[in-house]
């Protein structure tokens, strides 16, 4: 029988005591290492003391719109802490945690582009513009979440007028107040900003278009895109633009933030279409906010439920092309 | 080190880095009974999970690399409770999509898996754990032989890149998150390569020992 001998082990072959004493130093810089960054990134929160911006207050003499859906109305709590709003972070949560400095007031806002009466509005203008109504909307989001919010606001229609659009107005612009100083993640949202929204005339000039300018009674939390922003309940939730600041009206079809990010997901029209899938969700059901783990998703409705009001401002138009 | 390894080898670490490895759910499961699993806990339950799975994978991945680079063979005792707590956190994961998310209605699902990118690759990486799980015991390594299990459990590779993209094909523009996983993968991929690059035998070398063979024959 074949016995084998291991070679004999000579100094030659210890390893090195500095190699040896480097594993233990390599694991401890490791988690050294890990532990400062996880420190330097909660740095500034610690520093920063209590939140310097603005904070909603409630809104009095508010009319009830009469064509409020009856639906149980989302927790508030649920709606002012999970937001997309990118400039202050990617995640749900983050605009709730990182909005806080935000100032919307003073404000104003540029109405501007095919009109007889180009203007400045100031916030407090746009408050006092027309009687300020509260509608009942759902709110149905890209990402297959929905929620129903008690928004305050008139039709967008009504500051329209008043800046009178030539027949040349083809389309309405919108845009986003853009800061980085006060927008932590302005400029690593993934996204190109400021964030740009635009709809048709008609869709804009339509009555549930809503310029809203509170919700749950008072004024707009600065995570949900105060102090004045658009609500078009038919649509999905990404063509709702926060936090205005300029209004154009103009004869060509503008370009809009996720359109240009992705033409083949996020089409211009982005109508709530159960019919029409995006590739990272199926659009025929949605699960509705504030209702616990367990709760059932409901099937989404064409135009979000508001086709009887809507359906008429695409007739002949393919909406499986035009989506 | 000594001290280390004794740490490594006691029956007693395995029951703690177990408990450890259940701490994930149990703070899930509190945060559902304080109902404080966001405003929309379907979904961050499936992030939270996913996020385990990726983690668990990685560091399954992570024990050769350290075992032999750090000369503590003893790290293999914990291979397969990591490989197993990632297949585990991939079940919770699938089952809350499955059973909640989609609340078993079949017809969204098949149209999911079979339309949507991300969720084909995501459940392809599901479905390769599997197999692992069933032959993850002393068993089936006997059964199958230790070369043949080896090579199997190799598709653990495709089942952590294909966690990586289903991650980054989901996030709509912040692939921050998704890139770091990214990274963690392939530097663990990689130091494999690099290692079987490194200890391939090499073909001048065997000819040598092939001629002296020859020589030693005929002298």
């Amino acid at each position: 029988m074949l016995v084998k001998r291991a070679p004999e082990l000579t100094y030659k072959d210890v390893t090195p005591k500095r190699f040896y004493m480097g594993r233990r130093n390599f694991l401890l810089g490791l988690a050294v290492t890990a532990g400062a960054v996880e420190a330097w990134k909660r740095l500034p929160r610690v520093f920063a003391g209590p939140p310097t911006g603005t904070v909603p207050h409630p809104i009095t003499g508010l009319k009830k719109w009469p064509g409020s859906t009856t639906e149980a109305v989302t927790p508030e709590n649920d709606v002012t802490h999970y937001n997309n709003f990118y400039e202050f972070g990617t995640g749900k949560s983050d605009p709730a945690q990182n909005a806080g400095d935000f100032v919307t007031y003073p404000w104003s806002v540029s109405v501007e582009g095919e009109v007889e009466k180009p203007r400045k509005f100031t916030i407090d203008e746009i408050m006092k513009l027309a009687p300020l109504e509260e509608r009942i909307y759902r709110h149905r989001c890209v990402e297959a979440w929905s929620i129903v919010v008690p928004w305050i606001g008139y039709s967008f229609n009504v500051l329209a007028k008043a800046v009178q659009p030539k027949p040349t107005a083809k389309f309405v612009a919108f845009q986003t107040y853009y800061n980085s100083g006060v927008m932590p993640w302005a400029s690593s949202a993934g996204i190109e900003l400021p964030y740009v929204e635009g709809l048709r005339i008609d869709e804009a000039m339509h009555p549930l278009t809503l310029l809203c300018t509170g919700m749950y009674g008072g004024t707009l939390p600065n995570q949900d895109g105060a102090p004045v922003r658009m609500v078009i309940p038919w649509k999905y939730g990404f063509k709702s633009i926060k936090s205005l600041v300029k209004i154009k009206f103009v004869k060509k079809q503008p370009s809009t933030t996720w359109n240009m990010e992705n033409p083949y997901w996020y089409g211009f029209y982005s109508n709530v279409n159960p019919d029409v899938d995006r590739p990272r969700w199926s659009q025929k059901m949605e699960h509705r906010l504030g209702q616990g783990f367990f709760a059932r998703p409901i099937p989404t409705q064409m135009f979000n439920g508001y086709g009887d009001q809507v359906a008429s401002l695409y007739s002949g138009m393919d909406l499986t092309k035009c989506y | 080190m000594n001290f280390l390894r004794a740490v490594l080898i006691s029956k007693w670490t395995k029951v703690v880095v177990f408990a450890l490895c259940l701490v994930p759910l149990a703070i899930l499961l509190w945060k559902g009974f304080h109902n404080d699993l966001s405003a929309n806990p379907v979904q961050y339950v499936e992030h939270r999970t996913g996020d385990w799975i990726l983690r668990f994978l990685c560091i399954t991945l992570a024990i050769t690399p350290l075992r032999k680079i750090l000369h503590l063979p003893q790290l293999i005792r914990f291979r397969r409770m990591m490989g197993l707590f990632a297949f585990f956190y991939a079940c919770l994961h699938f089952s809350t999509w499955f059973g909640v998310d989609r609340y078993f209605e079949w017809n969204l699902i098949l149209d999911d898996v079979g339309k949507r990118p991300f969720i084909t690759v995501g459940f392809t990486g599901f479905v390769l754990m599997i197999p692992l799980a069933v032959t993850s015991t002393a068993g089936w390594i006997r059964r199958l032989g230790g070369k043949r299990w080896q090579k199997l459990h190799r598709l653990v590779y495709f089942s952590a890149v294909a966690g990586v993209i289903h991650y980054y094909w989901l996030v709509k523009s912040d692939v921050r998150k998704p890139l770091e996983y990214g990274f963690i993968v392939a530097l663990l991929l990689g130091w494999r390569i690099w290692s079987w690059l490194a200890n391939r035998p090499k073909p001048g070398a065997l000819r040598v020992k092939h001629e002296e063979a020859v020589t030693a024959e005929s002298a």
